[in-house]
């Protein structure tokens, strides 16, 4: 292969990785637009905000349990080792509130719901269905992905919020109903070190995710290849992408809101 | 055989009004489209006159599914002309696109109904999402065209407990519902048995009459869809090779569309299908 082949190769590759990035992003943007432009379908975004929220409610209660219990072991053992198991309550609900909450809530909806929406869409695609839409002079982003931004962006952080709660009392059934750390401490100890700024963080950054879930998974399932593994790789790739996102996201939203 | 009975090349397609004074639904200049390095369409000029059902047949790669996406308008052209219904579409916006949609009715190759609504949803869905009728005018119309596909009594049914055969009409059920003046068709016989595709082929002929509709099929369905076709459009390497009426087209003289009827394909086209 000469120099210019190489060069022409290398050009291509990353004009089409812009031009791929261009379009995910003006995915976004189209996604975003739409939810403000009429007609509004109420009884869209309600449906995707049960399939989202009231779907993954079981999941999210499920998991916020087991994540505190385990933070009131774990908190309980280490901080006991420095004489300070009254700060239990303070350190299992800061961590809930302000990291695991969020992050562990997103990622559990994205392999939930995410992977579901990014498989339902990548069949639609297969199928037709989506262009069905269009040629029935429907818009198909408008149709089907907007309403589920507008659900992601308000499920989230409600969803987080039960994943905190409930997580809270997991670490309080572990931590002082197991394990004997002090009880009045525990809540006294959120009382008195939790603000507002510390749950606004959990909760913007749960905004964050949603848009971050709904985007990849929606845009993934949207444009997910019209052949047998299509549907299969889109879920993949949505799933995978969306992970590595929220954890990325994670570290520069917690940059800028400490 | 006369070079103005069958039009054989780009740029001699038939006058805008032919002899029966209809005109044409669909008009396609020196239509161009290139994906990557192949050039699917390279210079289709085509028309539909309105009230007749034109089939467009060709062999894998031909380019007949491309065309038919373009007057669909789910694709854009790189350059050329489509007049539908007297509208250049070509370079119409997102809107103006919407308005020209209203005009046609689309059944899709695997039928494309909603997996998740019922068969009474799928149909009055275009209805719902797209005309301020009443509730009760919608369930008319859709109990009215359900009949005219010989689907009375199938409102309640899911796509999934219905035969291939019933989904199509279904799917035909939802393209005609708002009464479109065209009606597209891609490979509406595909994947259904010899018995279920001449049933399919009768009900397109009957639906075309009742609702006086023009209609344009891509099919692969050769020669049994020559049956219910008025016109016959052959594509060959992204060109419009043969065109004229049946009659026209089956009697002409070409060594290409011949090997084509025999399901002789070139190395060329070979290589094409294969590659999917």
């Amino acid at each position: 292969m000469s120099i210019v082949e190489m060069v022409e190769r290398l050009g291509a590759l990353v004009l089409d990785g812009i031009v791929r990035l261009g379009a995910f992003m003006l995915f976004l943007l189209n996604a975003v637009f739409y939810v403000f432009v009429p007609p509004f379908k109420p009884r869209l975004w309600i449906r995707q905000t049960r399939i989202i929220g009231a779907d993954s409610l079981f999941l999210i209660i499920l998991i916020g349990g087991f994540t505190g219990m385990v933070l009131g072991l774990q908190g309980y053992n280490t901080l006991r080792r420095f004489g300070s198991d009254g700060a239990l309550g303070t350190v299992v609900s800061l961590v809930l509130v302000r990291e695991l909450g969020p992050v562990l809530a997103a990622l559990m909806i994205a392999a939930r719901a995410g992977s579901a929406m990014a498989a339902e869409l990548g069949s639609m695609q297969s199928t037709e269905q989506i262009d069905a839409l269009t040629v029935m002079a429907i818009n198909p982003i408008q149709y089907l992905v907007s309403p589920r931004m507008l659900a992601g962006v308000i499920s989230f952080p409600l969803l987080t919020s039960i994943f905190d709660v409930v997580g809270i009392y997991g670490g309080y059934m572990v931590g002082v109903g197991l394990m004997g750390a002090p009880s009045g401490a525990y809540f006294n100890g959120i009382a008195a070190n939790m603000d507002s700024h510390d749950i606004m963080t959990g909760l913007y950054k749960a905004l964050v995710f949603g848009v971050i879930v709904m985007w990849v998974c929606c845009y993934k399932g949207y444009h997910a290849e019209r052949m047998a593994t299509g549907v299969s790789r889109a879920t993949t790739e949505a799933v995978v992408l969306s992970s590595v996102l929220i954890l990325a996201f994670d570290y520069f939203l917690t940059s800028i809101l400490l | 055989m006369s070079e103005t009975e069958i039009n054989r090349r780009a740029g001699s397609a038939q006058p805008a009004r032919d002899a029966a004074g209809a005109g044409n639904a669909i008009e396609v200049r020196d239509l161009r489209r290139r994906f990557g390095r192949q050039q699917v369409l390279a210079g289709v000029t085509l028309d539909f006159p309105a009230g007749k059902i034109t089939t467009i047949v060709g062999p894998s790669g031909s380019g007949k599914t491309v065309l038919l996406k373009h007057l669909n308008l789910l694709l854009r052209p790189d350059s050329g002309r489509i007049v539908i219904d007297g509208i250049e579409v070509t370079k119409l916006g997102a809107t103006g696109l919407d308005a020209v949609r209203e005009k046609f009715g689309m059944l899709f190759q695997a039928g494309a109904l909603f997996d998740s609504m019922s068969i009474f949803d799928n149909v009055s869905f275009p209805l719902v999402e797209k005309t301020k009728l009443t509730r009760a005018e919608i369930a008319e119309r859709v109990h009215e065209t359900l009949k005219a596909v010989g689907l009375d009594g199938m409102e309640a049914k899911f796509p999934s407990e219905m035969s291939g055969g019933m989904q199509k009409r279904a799917a035909l059920a939802r393209a005609l519902v708002r009464r479109p003046k065209i009606l597209m068709l891609d490979e509406p016989t595909t994947g259904l048995d010899p018995s279920r595709t001449g049933a399919i082929h009768d009900l397109i002929r009957r639906t075309q009459e009742n609702f006086h509709l023009t209609a344009v099929m891509v099919s692969h369905d050769v020669p049994a869809v020559f049956q219910v076709s008025d016109r016959v459009a052959f594509l060959h390497q992204g060109r419009t090779h043969l065109n004229g009426t049946v009659a026209e087209v089956m009697a002409a003289d070409d060594d290409v569309f011949k090997r084509f009827l025999a399901g002789k394909a070139s190395g060329e086209e070979n290589e094409t299908a294969l590659a999917g």
